[in-house]
C-alpha cells in the first residue's frame, strides 16, 4: 500500500507546486492522476520514489519509509519502483537490449555492471520482458532507431526488469497517436491484472481514465480537488478539475 | 512631437560622438603600433623584402650534382698610358672560351663579355677577378651568365674600381646539373622533424585525452549538484586519500621489493603473466558475485575484502612480472631485429612506464578505496547513530580532515619557498585547520548533507580556468628546465594544455546531454557511478571523438612552433634556419608545415564523418 501524508513541495524559485496532499493506493489499484499541465502531476509522480525530494510530508511503501530513507535504502526502494516517461527517457545510442538491461543495475553488482556485463538470467529475462511487449525483433538495434510506439514499449520492458510492485507512468501516452495510446496502455493495464502490480499513472485524455483506471486523483494547483472513481467525473466535478472554460472533449 | 525632435537630435549627437571615439581608439591604436608605409616603401626595406620573398619561393628540397665549367679572359682596368690596346686571339677550339670586348676600359665601363662551347641552358656567375693571379679566388660583381641552347651567353659586366697596370680577369663559372636530382640535407632534416611533428602531437592528445575524460566529469555541474554527503562522510572520505596514498605506496614497495629479484628472469615472468590473470580471475568471480540480490554476513564479507586484497597484491606482482617480460622482449627484439631495433626500444620504454606507473596506480587506487569506504563508514554512522554521537564525531574527523588538508598545503609551502620556520608552515596551518574544521561542525546541523558535489567542481573549474590562461608555449618552457630540451617537453607541455583545455570542452558536452535518461537511469536504483556510464557516456562519446579530433589538429599545429622554446619537433630548426637567414630552408619547412596541418585538417575531417 501506498501512503502519502501532507506531501508539500516547494520548488526553490518559492513556486509551491505541492501543497499538503494525502491520499492512500491499496495494492494492485490503476491510480489515474489529473489535472491541467503545471498542475503538479509530474511533481507528485517524482516524490514518490524521490527524483524531486519533497520540502514536507511523508510517504510510505510497503511500510517503508521513503521520505526518511537512506541514499543506500532509498536505492533499494526505488528498484521495486519502475518508471515509465513521457519522452520515454531511452538511452538513444546504446541498444534496445541494453536499454532494458538498464533496469536490473539497481540489482546486479555493480562492479561487473561498469564493464556491461550482465547475468545470463537477466538477459534471458529482458529478452523475454521485450517479446511480452512485441518487439523481440528489436533488441539489437539502436533505440533511435525505433518509433515512438516502440521506444514506449522498451520503457515498459525496462520497468518490467525491475521486477515492480509498483509503477509510476508519467503521461506515457502523451507524445503517442490514441492508436498506440490504448496498445500502451493495454500493457500497462496487463501488468496491473496479471502481475499485480499498483500502476499511478497520470493522463491527459478523460476517456483513457474511464477505460483504465479503477480510481481518479484530480490536482489543480497542487491541491487535490477531486477523488473517486471514474464514472464520477460529472460537469461539474470536470470544471471544478479544469477551470471554468474548459470544454470536454473526450 | 518636439520631443521626437529632441530625442532623434541626441540620438545623432551620440552617434556622431560614437564615431569621434572610434576615430580616437583607431588614431591611438596606430600610433602604437607603430604603423609606417613609410618604412616599407624605402629602398632598402624593398630589395630585402624582393630577396627573401624569393628565397622563400624556392624551397631547398631537391639538389643535382653540379660540374662547374670555369675559364678566365684577360681584361685590362684603364687602357694602357701609351695607348696600345692589347691583342687578344681568339682561339679556334671546341673548348668553353670566353672573349672581353672591349680588352680595357676605364672603372665604372661596361664591357660586353661572351661566352662559346659552354654546356647548353646552364648557368653561372660571371665576375670580375681582382689582382693578375688567375687562381685568385676573390670575385666582384653579380652578373649570371645564362647559356642557349649552342652553349653561348653574352653578358654586359660593369668593371669595379680596381685599376691596375697589368692584365687583370674575368671569370665565368658556369655549372651544369649532371644525372637525376636529389633531396638536400635540408629535405631530410625537415621530414626527420616532422615525422617528430606529428608524433609529439599525436603522443600530447593520447595523454590529455586520457585525463582529461574523468577531470570532465568532475567540472560537470549538472553531475556534481546533487551529490551530497553529511560532514563526517566527506571529512572521513578527505583523510581517507593521504592515508590511502600511504598504504598504497607502501604495499606496492613491498611488492616490488618482493617481484623484483624475478623479473629479470624471463620464465618467471611468462609463467606469471600467464598464471596470474587465470587465478585472478578466480578470485575475482568469487569474492565479486554477479547478483548483488543475496544479502551476505558480515563474516563473509570481511573474507571476500581480505581475499580481494590478496588478489590485489598478487595482480601487482603480476605486473612488476608482465613490465619485467615486456622489457625483456624489447632488449632481445632490440639487439635482433637490427633495422626495426626501434619496435624493441618502443617496448623497453613501454616496460619501462609500466613499472613507473605502478607506484602511481596503486596510490591512487588505494586512496580512492579507502576513501570511499570511510566515506561510507561516515555516511552510516551519521544515519545510524543518534545525533549526540554524531555531533562528536563530525566535529572529530571535521578538525582532522581540516588539520591534514592544511597541514599538506603548509607542507607545499615550505617545499616552494624553503621557509624553513616549520611553527609557520606546520603548526599554524594544521591549528587553523583544525578550527576551521570545528566551526564547520558546530554550525551544520550533524545530520545535515552539504553540498559536497558543488565544492569540487568551483575546485576544479577553478584549477582549469587558471591552467588553461596558461599558453602551451609558456608550459613548454617550465617543462623544458623540467625534463630538459626535446621533444618531450613538448610532449608534457602540449599534454597539460589539453587536459585542461579538453576537460572544459568535454564538461560542457556533459552538461548539455538530455536529462531525460539521466533520470531514468537513476529512477532504475542504480548508483551514481551506474548513472554515469549507461546514462551520461553514451551520450557523449561522438562529442568526446569530435573534440579529441579537433584537438589533435591543434596540437599538431601548436607543436610546429613548439620547438621556438626547445620542445622539439620542426619549431626548432625553422627557428635556426630563419635566424641564420637561410630563407630557402625555412622555406621547405614552412611548407611542410603547410602540408601536415592541411593533411590533417583533411583527414580529421573524415575521420569525424565516419567515426560520429
Amino acid at each position: 500500500m501506498l501512503q502519502v501524508k501532507n506531501l508539500t513541495k516547494i520548488y526553490d524559485g518559492g513556486f509551491k507546486a505541492l501543497d499538503n496532499i494525502s491520499f492512500e493506493v491499496p495494492k494492485g489499484q490503476f491510480l489515474a492522476v489529473i489535472g491541467l499541465s503545471g498542475s503538479g502531476k509530474s511533481t507528485l509522480l517524482r516524490c514518490i520514489n524521490r527524483l524531486i525530494d519533497p520540502t514536507a510530508g511523508e510517504i510510505f511503501w510497503d511500510g517503508d519509509n521513503v521520505t526518511a530513507a537512506t541514499p543506500e535504502e532509498l536505492r533499494r526502494i526505488r528498484r521495486k519502483i519502475g518508471m515509465v516517461f513521457q519522452h520515454f527517457n531511452l538511452v538513444h545510442r546504446s541498444k534496445v537490449l541494453t536499454n532494458v538491461l538498464a533496469g536490473r543495475l539497481g540489482y546486479v553488482n555493480p562492479a561487473w555492471s561498469l564493464i556491461n556485463r550482465f547475468p545470463k538470467e537477466d538477459t534471458e529475462k529482458a529478452l523475454k520482458q521485450l517479446e511480452r511487449v512485441g518487439i523481440a525483433d528489436k533488441a539489437y538495434h539502436r533505440a533511435d532507431e525505433l518509433s515512438g510506439g516502440q521506444q514506449q514499449r522498451v520503457g515498459i520492458a525496462r520497468a518490467l526488469m525491475q521486477d515492480p510492485n509498483m509503477i509510476l507512468a508519467d503521461e506515457p501516452v502523451a507524445s503517442l497517436d490514441p492508436v498506440l495510446a490504448h496498445s500502451i496502455m493495454k500493457h500497462l493495464e496487463e501488468i496491473n491484472k496479471n502481475d499485480g502490480v499498483t500502476v499511478l499513472c497520470s493522463l491527459h485524455f478523460l476517456d483513457l481514465v474511464h477505460k483504465y483506471a479503477d480510481r481518479v486523483v484530480a490536482l489543480n494547483q497542487g491541491k487535490i480537488v477531486f477523488e473517486g472513481l471514474p464514472n464520477e467525473i460529472d460537469d461539474q466535478k470536470f470544471k471544478d478539475i479544469y477551470g471554468r472554460d474548459a470544454e470536454r472533449v473526450g | 512631437m518636439k520631443d521626437n525632435k529632441k530625442s532623434s537630435l541626441l540620438r545623432s549627437l551620440s552617434i556622431g560622438l560614437a564615431v569621434l571615439a572610434v576615430f580616437v581608439i583607431y588614431a591611438y591604436g596606430f600610433e602604437v603600433t607603430k604603423v609606417n608605409l613609410e618604412e616599407l616603401r624605402s629602398e632598402q626595406r624593398q630589395t630585402s623584402l624582393v630577396r627573401v620573398t624569393r628565397a622563400l619561393s624556392q624551397p631547398d628540397f631537391f639538389e643535382y650534382e653540379q660540374e662547374s665549367q670555369i675559364v678566365n679572359a684577360m681584361v685590362y682596368v684603364t687602357c694602357p698610358a701609351d695607348g696600345s690596346i692589347p691583342q687578344v686571339e681568339t682561339p679556334e677550339t671546341t673548348e668553353p672560351y670566353i672573349t672581353v670586348s672591349p680588352v680595357c676600359a676605364k672603372a665604372g665601363e661596361i664591357v660586353i663579355v661572351e661566352g662559346y662551347n659552354f654546356a647548353p641552358n646552364a648557368k653561372g656567375p660571371v665576375r670580375f677577378v681582382p689582382g693578375s693571379d688567375p687562381t685568385n679566388l676573390v670575385e666582384l660583381g653579380n652578373d649570371v651568365g645564362q647559356t642557349n641552347a649552342e652553349g653561348y651567353f653574352k653578358v654586359e659586366v660593369k668593371l669595379p674600381n680596381r685599376p691596375s697596370d697589368e692584365a687583370q680577369f674575368i671569370r665565368a663559372t658556369i655549372r651544369k646539373n649532371v644525372g637525376a636530382p636529389k633531396f638536400t640535407q635540408t629535405a631530410k632534416d625537415t621530414w626527420n622533424k616532422i615525422i617528430e611533428t606529428v608524433f609529439l602531437a599525436l603522443l600530447a592528445t593520447t595523454l590529455g585525452t586520457i585525463l582529461a575524460i574523468p577531470l570532465s566529469f568532475m567540472a560537470a555541474r549538472n553531475l556534481m549538484k546533487p551529490v551530497r554527503s553529511p560532514l563526517a562522510s566527506i571529512s572521513l572520505s578527505t583523510l581517507g586519500w593521504p592515508l590511502g596514498f600511504a598504504m598504497g605506496v607502501y604495499l606496492v614497495k613491498w611488492v616490488s621489493n618482493f617481484a623484483t629479484p624475478y623479473t629479470t628472469n624471463i620464465v618467471i615472468n611468462l609463467l606469471s603473466v600467464v598464471l596470474i590473470p587465470i587465478i585472478l580471475s578466480y578470485v575475482v568471480r568469487w569474492a565479486l558475485p554477479q547478483d548483488n540480490l543475496s544479502s551476505t554476513t558480515l563474516q563473509v564479507r570481511l573474507i571476500r575484502l581480505a581475499v580481494l586484497l590478496i588478489g590485489v597484491l598478487i595482480g601487482f606482482f603480476g605486473l612488476y612480472q608482465l613490465s619485467g617480460l615486456i622489457m625483456n622482449l624489447g632488449s632481445g627484439m632490440a639487439k635482433t631485429l637490427g633495422s626495426l631495433a626501434f619496435l624493441g626500444r618502443f617496448f623497453i620504454q613501454l616496460g619501462d612506464i609500466l613499472k613507473v606507473s605502478i607506484p602511481v596506480i596503486a596510490a591512487l587506487a588505494a586512496g580512492g578505496v579507502l576513501s570511499n569506504l570511510l566515506g561510507k563508514i561516515g555516511q552510516r554512522a551519521s544515519e545510524k547513530l543518534n545525533i549526540s554521537t554524531v555531533r562528536i564525531l563530525n566535529l572529530v574527523s571535521a578538525a582532522l580532515a581540516g588539520a591534514v588538508i592544511f597541514g599538506l598545503l603548509g607542507w607545499l609551502v615550505e617545499w616552494l619557498y624553503q621557509l624553513g620556520r616549520p611553527e609557520l608552515t606546520f603548526w599554524t596551518p594544521v591549528i587553523v585547520g583544525a578550527v576551521a574544521g570545528l566551526l564547520l561542525a558546530l554550525f551544520t546541523k550533524p545530520k545535515d548533507t552539504l553540498p559536497i558535489g558543488l565544492v569540487i567542481y568551483t575546485i576544479t573549474r577553478t584549477i582549469l580556468n587558471t591552467l588553461r590562461s596558461v599558453e602551451a608555449l609558456v608550459m613548454a618552457i617550465v617543462f623544458v628546465i623540467a625534463v630538459g630540451i626535446g621533444p618531450f617537453a613538448g610532449v608534457m607541455a602540449l599534454g597539460l594544455h589539453t587536459i585542461v583545455s579538453l576537460a572544459k570542452l568535454y564538461s560542457e558536452q556533459v552538461e548539455s546531454i538530455m536529462a531525460g535518461p539521466l533520470e531514468a537511469i537513476t529512477a532504475t536504483g542504480a548508483n551514481r557511478l551506474q548513472t554515469i556510464i549507461y546514462a551520461v557516456v553514451p551520450q557523449i562519446i561522438p562529442p568526446y571523438i569530435s573534440y579529441t579530433m579537433y584537438r589533435w589538429d591543434i596540437n599538431v599545429r601548436m607543436s610546429t612552433i613548439i620547438g621556438f622554446v626547445g620542445g622539439g619537433g620542426i619549431g626548432f630548426l625553422l627557428q635556426q634556419n630563419i635566424n641564420l637567414l637561410n630563407y630557402r630552408a625555412a622555406s621547405a619547412q614552412m611548407i611542410a608545415i603547410a602540408v601536415v596541418v592541411s593533411l590533417m585538417d583533411y583527414l580529421s575531417s573524415v575521420m569525424r564523418e565516419k567515426v560520429v
